[in-house]
């Protein structure tokens, strides 16, 4: 808290200095300023007038003098990667010079603009720091600044291209976002500690402890209390809970927080704790997310546990309805799994009357209860466990999510959204059913829910259907309910984000974890011995349903707990491994016993070059044929830079897939008995339409079965085929803004310089649009045509650019807390524009989302972290000072934030802290000396877990006929000092070569930041 | 509950009742019932009662004859009975509704929980409710609506419990039936096809459907009397009856056929699902 304090004055101060000098600043910026402000009201509350900023020069040097430390607070700003440039620096500067000379002027007014939106920020964090909501969303942003330049070196370069004096400059304000910056830092999971000042230590320690109690009601009633930061994502807390249970098959529970009496939310992981909190208590109760429909397919007794424990809090409740002598059996398995044998002496009525069996509990249920349990001699707890499964899974409202709703006529109905589908109930009646093969888009809209569904045998048109929800949060909850129940139970893999082109404005929103598929598997993996933990009695469920929780403190729960080593071994790669990039469940896959977060940051930069590797071809080749059988599922948009374990993976779920389609019915729960049953292979083709399951024996005619069968198949592979003609006119697109396209957007800086910062965004959007829309046509088309084409649409782009960027300030803007993204505009059109769009969609306030579970559009990038990156940037530092004009104004985001998010990026100018070390083979530095080539491609892929973060990026350039691939690995390790950071580091680089056996690693740099920083910088 | 579709059939006892003359005479409830030949009605009636107790082995138990009530023999729309728990109906018909006094006796003496509809808003024939083993589909006739249908979900919380449309006079049972634990016979009319269409898009099970030249002749029973894993049977109509449908029923091949004659009840719209309630005594065990 002091820390806060402190900041706040701090800010105060410099903000009146400021105050004094925005009179006589460019009213211009100053006007936009007050115009970016207007756009985003929580910036009104900051202590500070709107003004600005770019006079901040004589303070800010000022303040500089007066604490000279402060600026290694930069550090934490640069990305790893750019500390290395220290070693370019020269060349850098040469380079930058001669081929920049014309762009200068609009990087220095770009990055004026930037420094005045900077201040601002900071202070409005500060001043509201006890605002919590608020709070959460200045952090938010300054998380967003720290990530921008660690990835974007170009920039970085570009800054160094800059004069000293600029860079001065730069470093001030980078000081001056330092304390906000601090506190954003610990919710990164790049954690860059050592620019802690020595005179901000004590601050800093002050900050380090700022956690927040979070309480969380476990499924037996008891309640665990932990101390989370302030920033962390839910995953973190979430797997403090799973360890605290010592609970690996995770995957089918969740934590819920209450958003008011009625309704309740999850946890989203991969989303920070407090913006989905907002004001609301630390409070969460966990609770199984998604049932599982065999749950004898668990593989731990422990998991099986947790889920009964669960279903008897649903069925006491009346959640789950059954009937009596369902009631009574499933509380004889109960009273068996809770007291053993049923004993005459002990098990008395009332012994009996203190558990709950059901909402409505009669003497004659107790009696019954008691006479069954009598029956179920020598179960051990956990046969009577399986066996209370065992029935309850039969049950139909088994793992079935009920959301009140009307339809279109006004009645009162229910949405059940299961496994299989979506039900629509009246009363207790079914009176349709949507199975997910029949659903091919999910919608929601204010507060209307709508399922776009397949036309009907004899039908030829699509028809939509909506619901009333009662409100729009609840009608967003159930569309992500379904995004999720979707995605659980019906594909192998989690989807990706989709592209922007889909959804301005929606929600990007998806299921971000293990699937059941992945998590069926990861559970086969297991291998420790069944933990031992003591099963506590349902009674006291029933009285923490009364309101009187018992804090019981499990020993046995804890005490079994032996770190999570085999976990490891189990899910994925080690710690340093670079795996599973893409997989959009990495953050769970790689699992580091980190105790200590950001203390310590390893990076590992491999760089690999290669000829003319046709990676992406070659996966949408292969993921082609695989899809075959995974109509409906995403697999074939897996990620286009697949590590070989990734790839193992991959074939591993396609076997399952495949067994799967052999052996069951398409319809979900197929493991269960059914699978016991022989069914007609036509039968399962005709289940795999997803309508008609009756099929007509008489009629059967294997003939017309196969066909059904091969059209399917056909579509699928359809489908492949536009996935992959869309990635390779991505690819070419890139190609498109190679040299010929720099004028483009050379001129295209100028223009954004001169207007507002809202109006960069908007080229990149734009430009991402158009291109996806345009793949139809341009997908086979050679690269010059496309090229040419590419060309074109720029143009057209930038003249819209105004509209679209009103649009976006209008509708995200209103978000309370959202995550902007900070693009290179080089990369505008390449894939990984989504990137930006899909963090956008974090706002809660959406008023639409949508959802394709059908149509599957990927593009080979991914999720919200992934971020762009300019070619070449490293090793051919003299290319890249060229770009970096274009980089300047690469900003995606709309509101006033993002300006803030520019000046963090130009930030990278200033060198500071640490040790690195750069390792190369010689071949790098020819490329270095090299006339830029074309650049043919690019992408970028960030993967991330709790503690690591890795980044790949894929450049191809065309250089003098010589066709280039090279693959950026960035790994951060984030860990306490026990890491063997050496022994890290060879195995990064083995498995880089491991996954790329046919390229060669030119370029090791190792940067290592520790807490206590080194004096002195530059 | 047992294991889904396991359950399916599982029978233990029967319940039939008598042919009253009333119905022959074509007096009683229904001003518009057509004259039987009595004599024949009571003999079909009776070949069934005995396949039920010798072919299946079952406990049969016949209630006797009532002359105020015509109907009386189609007791299948008095009761729907799962497991142990029987749910008396209230007959579509006021003039039924006294039928389901000595049914409901009788279920209780054999130690079902009765269940009874208690609103007078509801109306639901028990040929109107198909079970299959793992779901109830109750279909909205003329004769069932949908308080009903609510009702019967209310009464088999275990299991879902769907709506399903039925298009004319018929009730639902009369249109199709199981013939297996994963098959739905239907017959072929446009009324019955709908109403398979409307199950297929209910179901979360994949059923087998088969269909049959004349919607009666779906109307069958499968049976499994005596201990789990004895073979089941089938109780359908007979070639006298429904020459055309004997062939399509032969592709029933885990069941043994056991024909029966019900021509003549057929005329005042009896089944077989509607002239016998079987239940079984030890639902679980």
């Amino acid at each position: 808290m002091t820390t806060e304090v402190g900041s706040a004055s701090e800010v105060k101060k410099e903000s009146d200095q400021i105050g004094a000098d925005a009179a006589k600043e460019k009213p211009k910026e100053v006007a936009e300023n007050q115009q970016n402000q207007s756009s985003d009201p929580e910036e009104e509350k900051g202590p500070q007038p709107p003004p600005a900023a770019e006079s901040q020069s004589s303070p800010r040097r000022q303040k500089r003098e007066k604490d000279p430390s402060e600026s290694r607070g930069i550090s934490r700003f640069i990305p790893p990667w750019l500390k290395k440039q220290k070693s370019y620096n020269l060349v850098v500067a040469k380079d930058g010079g001669d081929k920049k000379g014309p762009t200068q002027a609009v990087v220095e007014e770009q990055i004026i603009d930037k420094e005045e939106s900077l201040p601002r920020e900071e202070r409005q964090a500060k001043g509201d720091a006890e605002e919590t909501a608020q709070r959460k969303q200045q952090e938010i942003k300054a998380q967003v600044k720290e990530e921008q330049p660690s990835v974007s070196v170009a920039e970085a370069q570009l800054a160094k291209g800059e004069s000293k004096e600029r860079e001065d400059e730069k470093e001030k304000e980078i000081q001056e976002e330092k304390p906000e910056g601090e506190a954003a830092k610990r919710e990164t999971k790049e954690v860059q500690t050592n620019e802690l000042r020595a005179d901000k230590i004590s601050q800093k320690a002050t900050k380090k402890t700022k956690t927040v109690q979070c309480k969380v009601i476990l499924l037996d009633g008891t309640e665990y209390s932990c101390d989370v930061e302030k920033g962390a994502k839910g995953q973190v807390l979430f797997d403090k809970v799973c360890e605290r249970l010592n609970l690996l098959e995770k995957d089918y529970f969740g934590l819920l927080f209450q958003e008011n009496s009625e309704q309740k939310n999850w946890l989203d992981p991969a989303k920070e704790i407090k913006r989905q909190l907002r004001n609301l208590p630390w409070l969460f109760t966990f609770n199984v997310k998604f049932y599982p429909p065999d749950p004898s397919q668990l593989t731990e007794d422990i998991t099986r546990y947790f889920l009964c424990l669960q279903l008897r809090q649903d069925i006491a409740s009346g959640r789950l309805p059954c009937s009596f002598v369902t009631h009574a059996l499933l509380g004889s398995y109960t009273l068996q799994a809770e007291l053993g044998d049923y004993d005459p002496e002990e098990h008395s009525p009332d012994v009996v009357s203190d558990f709950q069996f059901a909402p409505t509990q009669t003497k004659e249920l107790e009696e019954k209860v008691a006479e069954l349990h009598k029956t179920h001699r020598g179960l051990s707890p956990a046969q009577a466990d399986s066996q209370f499964l065992e029935n309850v899974k039969r049950l139909s409202m088994y793992g079935v999510d009920l959301h009140h709703a009307k339809d279109s006529e006004g009645v009162d109905i229910k949405l059940g959204v299961c496994a299989n589908g979506l039900l629509i109930y009246k009363d207790r009646l079914r009176i349709n059913r949507f199975a997910w093969p029949k659903i091919l888009k999910i919608s929601y809209k204010r507060s209307n829910f709508y399922i776009k569904v397949r036309p009907a045998e004899l039908e030829q048109f699509e028809s939509t259907i909506g619901f009333k929800l009662p409100n729009h949060r609840a009608a967003k909850r159930l569309w992500k309910v379904c995004v999720e129940h979707h995605t659980f139970y019906r594909l192998v893999s989690p989807e990706q984000p989709p592209k922007a082109k889909f959804l301005t404005l929606g929600s990007k929103f998806r299921y971000s974890g293990r699937t059941q598929a992945q998590t069926r598997q990861a559970s086969i993996l297991i291998d420790r011995p069944a933990p031992h933990f003591d099963r506590t009695s349902s009674k006291r469920v029933s009285r923490s349903l009364d309101g009187a929780l018992i804090g019981v403190v499990d020993q046995s729960l804890m005490k079994d707990f032996s770190g999570p080593p085999g976990e490891i071994s189990a899910y994925g790669p080690g710690v340093v491994s670079p795996v599973g990039i893409q997989d959009g469940d990495g953050r769970r896959d790689v699992r580091i016993p980190t105790k200590a977060p950001h203390l310590q940051l390893i990076e590992g930069k491999v760089k690999m070059e290669e000829e003319e590797t046709q990676l992406e071809e070659k996966n949408s080749l292969r993921v082609e044929g695989d899809n075959i059988y995974v109509r409906h599922s995403n697999l074939m948009l897996e990620d286009l830079d697949k590590a070989q374990e990734d790839i193992l993976k991959h074939q591993a779920s396609i076997s399952e897939l495949k067994r799967n389609f052999m052996e069951s019915t398409p319809e979900p729960r197929p493991n269960e008995w059914e699978k016991r049953r022989i069914t007609p292979l036509s039968l399962q083709t005709q289940g795999r339409k997803g309508d008609h399951l009756f099929k007509d024996i008489l009629s059967m005619k294997e003939k017309h079965q196969m066909a059904t069968e091969w059209t399917v198949e056909e579509k699928a592979q359809e489908a492949d085929k536009s996935l992959e003609e869309e990635i390779t006119s991505i690819l070419f697109s890139e190609k498109g803004l190679s040299d010929s396209m720099r004028a483009t957007f050379t001129s295209a800086t100028t223009w954004t310089a001169e207007g507002t910062v809202v109006n960069c965004n908007a080229p990149s959007e734009k430009l991402s649009s158009s291109s996806f829309s345009q793949l139809p046509e341009s997908s086979h088309e050679t690269l010059n045509v496309v090229e040419e084409k590419k060309q074109a649409e720029v143009g057209k782009d930038e003249r819209v650019i105004t509209e679209e960027m009103n649009g976006k300030e209008i509708s995200p803007g209103s978000g309370p807390g959202e995550i902007r993204k900070v693009e290179p505009l080089t990369q505008k059109d390449s894939t990984s524009l989504s990137s930006e769009s899909s963090s956008s969609s974090e706002s809660e306030e959406e008023e639409v989302g949508e959802y394709r579970p059908y149509h599957r559009v990927t593009e080979g990038t991914i999720r919200e972290e992934q971020e762009e990156y300019e070619e070449e940037t490293e090793e051919e530092p003299g290319r890249a000072a060229k770009p970096p004009v274009v980089k300047t104004e690469m900003v995606t985001i709309s509101d006033a934030s993002q300006r803030t998010e520019i000046s963090t990026k130009e930030v990278p100018i200033v060198q500071t802290e640490t040790k690195t070390i750069t390792y190369e083979s010689p071949q790098v530095d020819g490329g270095a000396g090299d006339d830029s080539g074309t650049l043919v491609s690019a992408q970028t892929i960030t993967s991330d877990s709790v503690s690591t973060t890795t980044t790949t990026h894929i450049t191809k350039t065309v250089k003098g006929g010589i066709s280039e691939t090279r693959i950026e690995k960035r790994i951060v390790i984030t860990g306490d000092g026990d890491i063997d950071h050496d022994q890290a580091l060879a195995q990064a680089i083995k498995e880089a070569r491991e996954q790329h056996p046919d390229m060669s690693v030119t370029r090791v740099v190792v940067h290592k930041e520790t807490e206590l920083a080194e004096e002195g910088e530059d | 509950m047992g294991t889904p579709g396991e359950g399916l059939g599982r029978c233990s006892h029967a319940l039939i009742r008598g042919v009253p003359e009333s119905l022959g005479s074509g007096e009683g409830s229904g001003a518009g019932l057509p004259a039987l030949d009595l004599a024949k009605a009571q003999r079909e009636h009776g070949v069934l009662g005995g396949k039920l107790r010798q072919r299946l082995g079952l406990q049969l138990l016949e209630l006797p004859p009532e002359e105020s009530l015509p109907l009386g023999p189609l007791l299948g729309d008095t009761a729907v009975i799962q497991g142990d728990t029987a749910l008396i109906t209230r007959p579509w018909s006021p003039a039924r509704r006294p039928e389901v006094d000595g049914v409901r006796k009788a279920l209780q003496d054999l130690g079902l929980r009765i269940v009874e509809m208690g609103d007078e808003s509801a109306t639901l024939d028990g040929t109107d409710v198909l079970f299959t083993g793992r779901e109830f589909f109750v279909g909205l006739s003329k004769w069932t609506n949908h308080r009903g249908a609510e009702i019967v979900a209310d009464t088999f919380r275990d299991f879902a419990v769907s709506t399903v449309p039925v298009s004319g006079s018929s009730h639902l049972r009369s249109l199709c039936g199981m013939g297996g634990p994963r098959t739905v016979v239907a017959g072929s009319s446009d009324a019955a096809q709908k109403a398979v269409r409307a199950m297929a898009v209910l179901t979360d099970h994949p059923y087998a459907s088969l269909t049959l030249p004349d919607d009666t002749a779906a109307d069958c029973l499968f049976l499994r009397p005596g201990l789990p894993g004895a073979s089941p049977f089938l109780l359908h109509r007979g070639g006298g009856d429904l020459p055309n449908s004997q062939e399509a029923l032969q592709k029933l091949t885990d069941v043994t056929l056991v024909p029966v004659s019900c021509s003549e009840l057929e005329k005042v719209g009896a089944g077989l699902s509607s002239l016998c309630l079987v239940l079984s005594t030890r639902p679980h065990s």
